[in-house]
């Protein structure tokens, strides 16, 4: 109790200097916006594939390449790109079914955390920059990141945009979509790439455990809402937008860290969703179906 | 090798009114590895045709349709879709599988799913239109699926899920049908809805139906042909030529016998062969009308 008494509550949150601080996180708020982006569009495709014990696992390794390149001075972000592109391709080489890859994803991620730890602990720098790897560090993100963030995040969503339709097809009815000569195999790899460079993006910002919040909560909600293939990766891109952007400027007001309040903004629209699916349930589909 | 002996019957006239076989296999042999699944196969299937394949699991029956849906190569012989080489992707070629549950969230309405069959493969993201919801539309009518065109796929009935799964199979206009047990685990009522709506499509359109099932009797009016597959032998011809206890005997090694009765075959003695699904008539109601047109 004392402990708390101590902490008072104007130093957690204070919103009097928030027209000063806006400026100063230009470049946090615009990578927030890019990740929402990005994070949106991909969770479609990572609840569709039903991958999010992938996003994890790839997370982890991501992390682990992250922490790697942190010890041996080198980019931090180059480190988790080279991170999440093994774990993408060791996952898509591994099994593309989803039993031998939830197997294949427990045995990687234990170990690319194990080595993100020992990385870490011989990493002899500033203890910030260790604990944002997990818990993300949105408010040091420099115009050359974001700049190196657009165009990466660009370049994931351009690759989405053409396979977007035989990926959903593959994805949602593997079978027919075969039979219609889709490549479903070729695509369930390429969107293992995609997905890395989406992870490696995300983990720089909200840290390689909250990736979930990202590439999984916002169409895991939207879908709780729509069946349409159009209104599902539009709400899922404002949910995720609405957490990241959301998060960062509550954030500013306050002395925690950005993660928090992005994974529970995302947590509160998934609780909403979840609420409105069931009183429509209640009522009844057929009637009140969102076209 | 036992398979490469098989003894092939051509029952099918080569050419007929129509000319062009919808589906013709010629000396056709698919095997993996070592193991032979079928080998010297010849087939013709006219357009109209309806071909059931029968045969216990393992036997090579879906591989046959994989092979005509471009999926699977043939090891030997050769494989024509109304004349022209086997591919991937033939849209002349339509697959409706076998039931499979959905996701209660899958991001899929009914006319989706349809949707998807039309143009689900081309590249791109597919922005809506008017022409391509008009031609769901259209599709979803001929399997009386209208009324609930914009409910969400994990909320319907196995029924109306296999009626979807027609019309998706029916969106690229195709002259051949592969069917792969669209009937299991469905109730007799849905059985028999699946089975008009895909026997409505070969009289209209003289489409070649090819129909992979362990149950024969809900299709047993419509039959032309019956392919019954078995450890790499295999017996075509009419179903009265095939579905007999010599010809079944010969194909399981052991003694079958075959009781015939109106519109329903009932196999005894295959289940301790291998066969678990031919020994009982599943069958509980009136058997499907024998359609006066046949």
């Amino acid at each position: 109790m004392s402990l708390l008494a101590d902490v008072s509550w104007h130093d957690v949150v204070n919103f009097s200097d928030y027209g000063e601080l806006l400026p100063l996180v230009r470049n946090s708020l615009l990578a927030g916006a890019l990740l929402g982006l990005v994070g949106g569009v991909v969770s479609v495709v990572v609840m569709a594939r039903d991958l999010p014990f992938a996003v994890h696992g790839i997370s982890e390794l991501s992390f682990a390449g992250a922490a790697g390149a942190l010890l041996v001075g080198g980019s931090v972000v180059g480190g988790a790109f080279v991170g999440s592109l093994i774990a993408a391709a060791l996952l898509g080489a591994l099994g593309l079914r989803a039993r031998d890859r939830n197997s294949a994803i427990g045995v990687v991620m234990p170990f690319g955390l194990g080595l993100g730890i020992l990385f870490l602990s011989l990493y002899d720098g500033r203890t910030a920059n260790k604990f944002g790897l997990l818990t993300g560090q949105i408010v040091a993100v420099d115009a050359a990141r974001v700049t190196e963030m657009a165009v990466a995040g660009t370049l994931v969503l351009a690759v989405l945009a053409v396979v977007w339709r035989p990926l959903m097809f593959a994805s949602l009815d593997a079978e027919v979509a075969a039979a219609r000569g889709v490549p479903v195999r070729a695509l369930g790899l390429v969107f293992m790439v995609l997905l890395g460079c989406a992870v490696a993006l995300s983990v720089q910002v909200v840290g390689a455990l909250l990736v979930l919040a990202l590439l999984c909560v916002p169409s895991a909600a939207a879908m709780k809402v729509t069946a349409s293939p159009l209104w599902v990766p539009v709400l899922s891109v404002v949910f995720a937008l609405i957490s990241t952007v959301g998060g960062i400027f509550v954030a500013l007001g306050t002395a925690i860290p950005i993660s928090p309040y992005v994974t529970t903004l995302s947590f509160l629209i998934y609780l909403a969703c979840r609420l409105l699916a069931w009183l429509r349930g209640r009522r009844g589909w057929a009637v009140a179906a969102l076209h | 090798m036992s398979a490469g002996e098989a003894e092939s019957v051509r029952t099918a006239p080569p050419s007929t009114a129509h000319g062009i076989p919808a589906v013709r296999l010629s000396g056709a042999t698919l095997a993996y590895g070592e193991r032979t699944l079928w080998s010297g196969l010849d087939l013709d299937v006219r357009p109209g045709q309806f071909l059931a394949i029968l045969g216990p699991n393992g036997g090579g029956k879906t591989s046959l349709l994989k092979v005509l849906l471009g999926l699977e190569q043939l090891r030997g012989g050769t494989g024509e879709i109304a004349g022209s080489p086997l591919r991937r992707g033939n849209p002349r070629v339509g697959y409706i599988p076998q039931l499979r549950g959905f996701d209660s969230d899958v991001p899929l309405r009914a006319r989706d799913l349809v949707g998807l069959g039309l143009d689900g493969h081309r590249w791109g993201v597919g922005w809506p239109s008017r022409a391509r919801r008009q031609r769901v539309d259209e599709l979803l009518e001929q399997v009386d699926a209208t009324a609930y065109a914009d409910v969400p796929l994990g909320r319907l009935s196995g029924g109306e899920q296999q009626r979807l799964r027609v019309a998706q199979a029916l969106s690229t206009d195709p002259g051949v049908l592969l069917c792969d047990e669209p009937l299991l685990s469905l109730d007799l009522a849905h059985q028999r809805m699946v089975v008009d709506l895909i026997d409505r499509r070969r009289r209209e359109h003289d489409t070649a139906v090819l129909f992979v099932t362990h149950e024969i009797n809900p299709i047993l009016p419509l039959v032309d042909l019956v392919l019954y597959v078995i450890d790499g032998e295999f017996r075509l011809g009419p179903p009265d030529e095939v579905m007999t206890g010599e010809v079944l005997s010969e194909l399981y090694g052991a003694e079958i016998e075959v009781i015939r009765r109106e519109d329903r075959i009932v196999v005894l003695g295959a289940a301790s062969t291998g066969s678990p699904h031919h020994h009982v008539d599943h069958s509980e109601g009136a058997p499907i009308h024998r359609d006066p047109q046949l």
